[in-house]
């Protein structure tokens, strides 16, 4: 359904006569934060405290979103903390829609994380904040499959939440509609996150089981119990999302089953390069290279060894000409040893060297 | 204007000489450790009033245009205009493309992206500013910025009967000193004795045109059509505040290397040149001048000439710190601190270009003499001198190998 009739589009460009070589958008967001799609923005309008150490955050998108997120996708938050932007990627939980004013993350404060923490506990209704568009393989199909089984361990809930959540909107979960399982792990009932609105759901659908496990006092989920919890998993389409060590074991215990085609992971968590030594490969999105590098290479010299057009100034860290967009992966400034290791960070290419595996946007 | 070799100008031991360099390096590692929220919101701040007095300008503008305010609206418009165009090329344009805020990892104000309000495209600027003039600072033969191709700015520069236009010359860029910006990178020197690769040189004469052309369609064609029958004045204020900024910028820039007491080198001073003599050269190659904080943002705090070609890609608002530190290694190190009041440091920029558009036997030379006994050194050999710094990359690997 298309209601727009005013081709924004061209009004866009024509105005972008009075303004270059900025654009309008520059100066509307002058007038109000979200009146520009130059970056992607979003206004936190509520905190909703979930447990005690997590909480949701409503966030009201600006110009350019496209409310495209298929639901168990992740989107990209980014908050300036001294000043520097810094970024996460954050499951949206809350259900999928055409058009709407706003979205839902939530986020568990971690121990020891700055940022998560900040989420949770010190950001106001109002902070604008950036955005990134959804991205993720962790999705639910549609139509969805007649059975699903989904394996969750502690905030690996959220994206799950989003694809429940959607079925619920829908109105699927009725007559015909799919049969779900949803085991859940969490230390106590206290830190489940969405518990009553899970117990809710269960209460409503007669297509819903939730089976919840508390790790402090029954202990971790074991697979052999798999069989009782549900009889049938060998027949379903498993999503599986949580902390690290439970998915590595789901893994394992699929693959020995041969059933690795059934199973869709979600980790929350990077790996970090194996040997914890220096050097990789780069890969060079754009142009399709890769080469092998040593940890004393500059990823400049690698470029132009394997024959990137990479740009290049001064070749001692001070003109800023080489800057290229670092995708993923982690590099170590040769200067100083500061690494940089967030997705999209703009780095110099003349005085940094890969720490693992690298794509660099060139 | 003395050609010099940086180490046998000065009485420095090449060990002082080190040791400055790992001085320098300390006071940038403090500055990049520190660098935090209100250096952000400088910047955002900044920017924030910088497009504000912009829209504010136009509007007063067209407001004069259509209503009965008329001309103290018109003067205001172009006075608030030209003050926004010299804000936004000189503390936030020409900063930003340095890459003193990329550190925000801010897309929207970083170097890689930036685009400035001037005929000149931001892409040539970065290669013919960033890498050319702030590498090579006044090597002659090296670096365009010594009297951009048309003046004769050094001593050591060949007198030709064509420099009695100096004077002429000399205005026509000060008034059209962003069309001499935007042809810069083009490097006319080399056009002139055909060494330039056809190809690059159409790939950008495209980029000039395109972005000029949208530049000039701006000011002199959309704002004017929307005054209406006032196009007139529009047009003729959105020129002056042009040429205002054009003027500012043409002066700023001539006090940065041009006073007495910023020296010029040779092309044996690049030769294996060290890190900390890097250093050593921007220090004896620019001048600062004094003035308040107002002056100083306005100039794009080119008035700490010095600390800028020492740290070129450091916050700009750090500069004023900064100086006090690298005075003081000056002090100690007994190197000049070329620094004065703005008015007369262009006007010695002004005395040389002038004194420089006759024969040298004409004139006398305005160079200070050295600030202390020279020793007597003979210049190293290439295998007698330290290696770059290793880290620094393959180029300068290749070259000390």
């Amino acid at each position: 359904m298309t209601i727009s009739t005013v081709p924004w589009g061209r009004v866009r460009r024509a105005g972008s006569k009075l303004t270059t070589p900025l654009h309008p958008d520059d100066y509307l967001r002058l007038l109000n934060p979200l009146w520009t799609s130059r970056e992607l923005r979003g206004r936190v309008e509520k905190v909703v405290p979930e447990t005690d150490d997590a909480a949701t955050l409503v966030i009201r998108p600006g110009w350019g979103w496209r409310w495209d997120h298929r639901p168990g996708q992740y989107i990209g938050i980014g908050i300036p903390v001294d000043g520097k932007f810094q970024w996460r990627s954050y499951s949206v939980s809350s259900p999928t829609k055409q058009r709407g004013r706003t979205l839902a993350i939530t986020v568990r404060a971690m121990p020891e994380g700055k940022l998560s923490s900040h989420l949770v506990n010190g950001l106001e209704p109002g902070t604008i904040v950036r955005l990134a568009s959804p991205e993720g393989d962790f999705t639910l199909p549609d139509p969805p499959p007649a059975r699903m089984l989904f394996l969750v361990g502690g905030s690996g809930i959220t994206p799950v939440m989003s694809m429940l959540r959607t079925l619920d909107r829908r109105g699927a979960f009725g007559e015909g509609g799919p049969d779900v399982v949803l085991h859940y792990s969490s230390p106590t009932p206290e830190r489940m996150i969405f518990r009553d609105e899970l117990l809710r759901l269960e209460e409503q659908h007669a297509g819903l089981r939730l089976h919840q496990q508390h790790t402090d006092t029954d202990g971790m989920l074991d697979l052999a119990d798999l069989d009782a919890i549900c009889p049938d998993w060998r027949e379903r389409e498993t999503w599986a999302c949580g902390p690290a060590p439970m998915l590595d074991a789901i893994v394992e215990h699929y693959d020995r089953a041969g059933l690795e085609d059934r199973l869709h992971v979600e980790r929350f968590s990077l790996e970090l390069g194996g040997d914890g030594g220096e050097g990789g490969t780069l890969t060079f999105r754009n142009s399709g290279k890769k080469v092998e590098v040593d940890g004393a290479t500059t990823v400049l010299e690698a470029g132009e060894q394997a024959g990137v057009g990479m740009p290049y100034g001064c070749r001692m860290g001070i003109c800023h000409t080489c800057t290229v967009t670092l995708v993923s992966g982690t590099v170590r400034d040769l200067r100083n040893g500061d690494e940089y290791a967030q997705p999209n960070e703009q780095v110099q290419t003349c005085v940094t060297a890969a720490v693992g595996d690298c794509t660099l946007d060139i | 204007m003395a050609i010099s070799d940086v180490t046998e100008y000065t009485h420095l031991s090449e060990e002082d000489v080190e040791q400055l360099g790992r001085e320098l390096d300390a006071i940038r590692a403090e500055i990049e450790e520190s660098r935090n929220a209100e250096d952000a919101a400088y910047i955002n701040k900044l920017i924030r009033f910088q497009r504000g007095l912009a829209a504010g300008g136009r509007v007063a503008m067209l407001a004069s245009a259509h209503t009965k305010a008329g001309r103290p609206a018109l003067v205001a418009g172009a006075a608030m205009l030209g003050i926004a165009k010299i804000l936004e090329n000189m503390e936030i344009g020409h900063n930003v493309m340095h890459g003193q805020w990329d550190w925000m990892n801010d897309p929207e104000i970083h170097s890689s992206n930036w685009e400035w309000d001037t005929a000149q495209p931001a892409e040539q600027w970065k290669h013919s500013h960033n890498y050319v003039h702030h590498q090579f600072t006044n090597v002659l033969g090296h670096d365009n910025d010594i009297g951009y191709g048309i003046l004769r700015m050094a001593r050591e520069q060949k007198w030709h009967p064509a420099n009695l236009g100096q004077p002429v010359y000399n205005a026509l860029l000060a008034s059209l000193f962003q069309w001499g910006v935007a042809l810069h990178d083009l490097d006319l020197e080399r056009i002139r004795k055909g060494e330039k690769d056809p190809k690059e040189m159409k790939r950008q004469l495209r980029q000039i045109v395109t972005k000029g052309r949208n530049q000039i369609l701006k000011d002199y064609v959309v704002y004017p059509a929307l005054s209406g029958r006032q196009w007139r004045s529009t047009m003729k204020a959105n020129a002056t505040a042009n040429v205002a900024r054009n003027l500012w910028s043409y002066v700023i820039i001539f006090c940065g290397h041009f006073p007495d007491g910023a020296l010029h080198f040779t092309e044996e001073e690049l030769e294996d040149e060290t890190r900390a003599e890097w250093y050593l050269r921007q220090m004896l190659g620019s001048a600062n001048f004094e003035g308040g904080r107002t002056l100083h943002v306005l100039s794009g705090s080119l008035g700490y000439q010095i600390e800028h070609h020492l740290f070129p890609d450091l916050p700009s608002n750090r500069y004023p710190e900064i100086a006090v530190k690298v005075r003081a290694l000056c002090e100690k190190y007994d190197i000049p601190y070329t620094i004065g009041p703005l008015h007369r440091q262009y006007g010695q920029a002004l005395r040389t270009i002038m004194k420089l558009s006759v024969p040298n036997s004409w004139t006398s030379s305005d160079q200070p003499e050295p600030p202390s006994p020279v020793r007597d050194r003979r210049r190293k050999s290439d295998a007698e001198r330290p290696s770059r710094r290793p880290e620094l990359g393959g180029w300068s690997r290749g070259r000390s190998a």
